[in-house]
């Protein structure tokens, strides 16, 4: 038997080699582990092409991914993001490789002006004639020579309403700050949309780079904040179909799905003007697949993929070939989907500020949001 | 002579805890400590002295001191009537208390979300009553009840572990020398409860001062707390890995200290004994 | 007495409301899942089972319950493993070494979720593509530390004479380990295991940030799909999942009332013997 004492002989006279064999297990998890570590990161690209893909939540319908992996054999692995910050910051760690990104126009600007994406061969791509010169056009607000992006889903912000819960009809960005509806205004969670109706209610652009103006923006909107119900992005369609809140700030997609949940709902540009925005899809230049994404690509704007995907997103699709197949009875039915040019015209863009002012629109937002 | 207790047995242990939390650690202070072209300083570990970040600190600090006290008075006298349902229900009853942690506290967490919000069921009884709406959804008060809910758990199973290992012959002796109720409750129960305490404390306070999923799923964006500050700095907004590390290194660096501290005033180590 | 009953009748109404707090959530939840209204579930719009239908077509929901489960299962695997070893090599350390290792062993415990996770991050992002394997590791490190607390207190009290007498008496060491040191730590793994299992499937914070491009957990995939419009799956899966705990915990504890009633049988034999 051994004792105390023995066994601490024992260990001092082992010391040393045991401390060798432990360092040398140790490597050995050390070697495994980072084994692993580099065989997930090599793995991927060789064994079966895929595509990864990044886009808002919800933007797609899955039945295009699924059948697009059938036609092409190319797997999609497929992402979403809650707002443009949220994807850039992701994007920019660098953790994924991205090999398209679907995105808000001042985002894109911001990338396109960084050389952060690729040019697209519009000639390879079959289907690109099918989007209309109008959205080539508005396209050129960020990317001046329709050489980056394709696109993909336009639309205007302005404010969703329930008539059954007001006793007026908004028509003004300042109905958001009406004291006797407090607790029944649901503002956007993002930081240049949460701006507009501030913004412009004061009649400054939604892309001012004037600090003073921005200031009085946020004051007004600090003035605004105990009147709010909650800040939110997804949630906002959902909420107002429920009957949650009285009035919403809201793109004009997502009211027109929530005018499907709840007849009541209406929707409106208020006259002091607003955004108009467009998302587009991007070829990254860290990108590890790119004949793949322009398959994607061409895919998406291919007649039958593009109708399936605006009957599922149900956002103003800048496709013509899936317009001109709608009737125009439709079309008149539903004036948030297919907006007329007029509310355009009274509307912007947002554009990217550049980093300084990009900090500083984000800094006030924090503020907004400490407080 | 071949013994047991080889620590051999700890090398992979050991390396994989170097690696993967003190490496980490080590890259999350570097990157505190150096701005964006590498060089060092300290604004980054100031920014929470910034009320943009500091304001969300202090109120993560409060409520989870708030939290970890309600969940305290809830359990106590729960944990002690566990304890008195003792027999073969015993374990059946911390099962009981067990399964809801087998769900995922996000659906727990969506639940509440139907119950409180403005037309939610809780609104729609209280009408159905006669009495007004109660405004919680979307405050920190809805938010502070689903920490609670979610971390109540973890402060009964502890204190109860520790109260069911009283010796109910010491509670008969005081008993039969004439101790009441009262100082048995005092003189011996709440004394031996103390490790309980100390770990059920812990188990609270620490994830839910960090808390920022609960926020926003019940705090409709009007709630910010430092851990929404951390996830904004690293996820969405303009990223900034060297404030967000900073944030992240004072937070650490918080609950290290208030960790210390507590167990200095405990001076045994207490027990962490959840199950 | 009076006094003693006014005391039992209000333990067992606060046992009651406890228990009502506990569970409504999740009652709520079962209900929801039934509840045929498409969006708005806080109002009752009539019977249906549409949910459940609809979860087993939900490729994302079946793809994030197995990864949960795939993910958990494994780290729970290794980190018990990992952590038993360490244990057990503990006992051959020097008190200075084994409190410097548990101290070290404290620190995923103490942090918050948050910093881990996005200490973690930093690591990862700096050398490796995020996938399952970073997901792994981040969790195994996440839950490592309730292996050790759960088994550790075993290893301690383990006599060791035992071990070294079936050695005298001539069992090879890995033999006399399976058959004297094992047995007596089986309790301690086996709540190390759940324990980790348990921490790995309610997992947010630490997923969310060294998660995989296309790979969901239930958390994050509940954190990323809860806005919209699927909710009445998710209802229906987290019934699922509640009737299946249950079950497992039922038939869990009618095994140990058994094991309990026959000790207790084998008592009264060997009493009624020596009458």
């Amino acid at each position: 038997m051994v004792s105390v004492a023995g066994r601490e002989a024992d260990s001092v006279k082992k010391h040393n080699m045991l401390w060798k064999k432990c360092t040398a297990a140790g490597m050995a998890v050390l070697l495994t582990a980072s084994g692993l570590l580099t065989a997930c990161g090599t793995s991927g690209q060789k064994a079966v092409q895929r595509i990864v893909v990044f886009n808002y939540g919800d933007y797609i319908d899955r039945d295009v991914l699924k059948q697009f992996e059938k036609e092409t054999g190319i797997s999609v692995a497929y992402e979403e993001f809650l707002t443009p910050e949220a994807m850039y910051t992701k994007y920019k760690n660098g953790t994924i490789h991205y090999d398209l990104i679907c995105c808000s126009d001042y985002m894109l600007d911001k990338m396109i002006r960084e050389k952060d994406v690729r040019k697209i061969d519009m000639d390879r791509l079959k289907y690109a004639g099918n989007i209309g010169d109008t959205y080539w056009k508005l396209s050129r607000n960020f990317d001046p020579d329709n050489s980056y992006s394709v696109p993909y889903f336009w639309g205007t912000v302005g404010i969703l309403y329930n008539p059954k819960l007001l006793d007026f009809t908004p028509d003004s960005w300042k109905d958001l700050w009406r004291k006797d509806y407090k607790d029944n205004i649901i503002m956007q969670d993002s930081v240049r949309d949460s701006f507009v109706p501030a913004l412009r209610q004061l009649g400054y652009s939604i892309n001012t780079t004037d600090k003073k103006q921005l200031k009085e923006a946020q004051k007004l909107l600090l003035e605004q904040k105990d009147l709010v119900q909650s800040y939110l992005v997804d949630e906002v369609r959902d909420d107002m179909a429920n009957e949650q809140a009285a009035m919403a700030v809201i793109y004009s997609g997502e009211a027109g799905l929530a005018r499907d949940y709840n007849e009541d709902l209406e929707f409106v540009v208020p006259k002091e003007g607003s955004d108009v925005w467009m998302d587009s899809w991007v070829i990254p230049k860290d990108g590890e697949n790119y004949e793949g994404a322009l398959k994607f690509l061409d895919f998406l704007c291919r007649k039958d993929i593009a109708m399936k995907n605006f009957e599922y997103v149900y956002y103003s699709t800048p496709n013509t070939a899936v317009l001109d197949e709608i009737d125009p009875e439709e079309k008149a039915d539903d004036p948030v989907i297919f907006q007329s040019e007029d509310v355009v015209k009274n509307c912007e863009m947002f554009r990217y500020l550049g980093k300084d002012m990009e900090e500083y629109y984000n800094y006030m937002w924090k503020q907004l949001k400490a407080y | 002579m071949k013994r047991l207790g080889k620590r051999l047995l700890a090398g992979p242990y050991l390396m994989w805890m170097l690696l993967f939390t003190v490496v980490p650690l080590v890259l999350l202070a570097y990157n505190a400590f150096t701005g964006a072209d590498g060089s060092f300083t300290l604004t980054n570990v100031a920014v929470i002295l910034d009320p943009v970040n500091g304001k969300p600190f202090l109120r993560s600090i409060g409520m989870s001191v708030l939290v970890t006290v309600i969940c305290l008075v809830l359990s106590f006298p729960l944990a002690l009537i566990l304890r008195k349902c003792s027999g073969n229900k015993n374990s059946f009853i911390v099962m009981i208390f067990i399964l809801p942690m087998w769900m995922n506290f996000m659906l727990r967490t969506l639940a509440w979300r139907l119950i409180l919000l403005n037309n939610g069921i809780l609104n729609q009884i209280l009408t159905a009553l006669g009495f007004g709406r109660v405004h919680l959804m979307n405050t920190i008060w809805a938010v502070i009840l689903g920490t609670v809910y979610d971390y109540l758990p973890f402060m009964v199973l502890p204190i109860y572990n520790a109260l069911v290992k009283i010796d109910n012959d010491v509670i008969s002796a005081a008993q039969d020398l004439g101790a009441g109720q009262w100082t048995i409750l005092r003189r011996i129960i709440i004394p031996l409860s103390i490790p309980g305490v100390v770990s059920g404390i812990t188990m609270v306070m620490v994830p839910s001062i960090s808390e920022f999923v609960i926020a926003s799923m019940l705090g409709g964006g009007k709630v910010y707390l430092i851990g929404n500050v951390i996830e904004q700095a690293f996820n969405s907004g303009y990223a900034d890995i060297h404030a967000g590390s900073g944030l992240s290194l004072s937070l650490m660096v918080l609950i290290l200290i208030s960790m210390v501290i507590y167990r200095l005033f405990d001076g045994e180590e207490g027990e962490s004994s959840l199950w | 007495m009076v006094k003693q009953k006014v005391i039992d009748t209000a333990s067992r109404v606060y046992l009651i409301f406890a228990l009502i707090l506990l569970y409504l959530p999740i009652l709520i939840l079962i209900i929801s899942s039934f509840n045929a209204s498409p969006r708005n579930k806080a109002v009752w719009g009539g019977f249906s089972l549409e949910g459940y239908g609809k979860l087993i077509h939900n490729d994302m929901i079946m793809q994030a319950l197995g990864t949960t489960i795939l993910l958990a299962a494994g780290a729970a695997l290794v980190s018990t493993v990992l952590g038993t070893m360490a244990c057990i090599g503990m006992l051959g350390m020097k008190k200075r070494s084994r409190t410097w290792l548990m101290g070290l062993t404290n620190i995923p415990m103490l942090n918050a979720d948050i910093v881990t996770g996005v200490a973690l991050m930093l690591l990862f992002s700096r050398f490796v593509d995020l996938s399952f394997w970073t997901m792994l590791i981040a969790h195994i490190t996440l839950i490592i530390p309730y292996v050790v607390l759960c088994v550790q207190p075993k290893v301690m009290h383990l006599n060791t004479s035992m071990y070294e007498a079936a050695l005298d008496l001539g069992a090879s060491p890995v033999y006399a380990f399976w058959k004297v040191v094992l047995p007596e730590l089986v309790p301690g793994i086996v709540a190390g295991f759940m324990l980790s299992f348990t921490m790995s499937l309610d997992d947010f914070s630490v997923t969310y940030f060294t998660k995989a491009p296309g790979i969901h957990t239930m958390s994050t995939m509940i954190n990323a799909e809860y806005r919209k419009g699927i909710q009445t799956e998710l209802y229906a899966l987290s019934t699922i999942v509640f009737l299946l705990v249950l079950l497992v915990l039922f038939l869990m504890n009618r095994k140990a009332w058994k094991k309990v009633d026959g000790v207790r049988g084998r008592k009264g034999g060997r009493q009624r013997e020596k009458a």
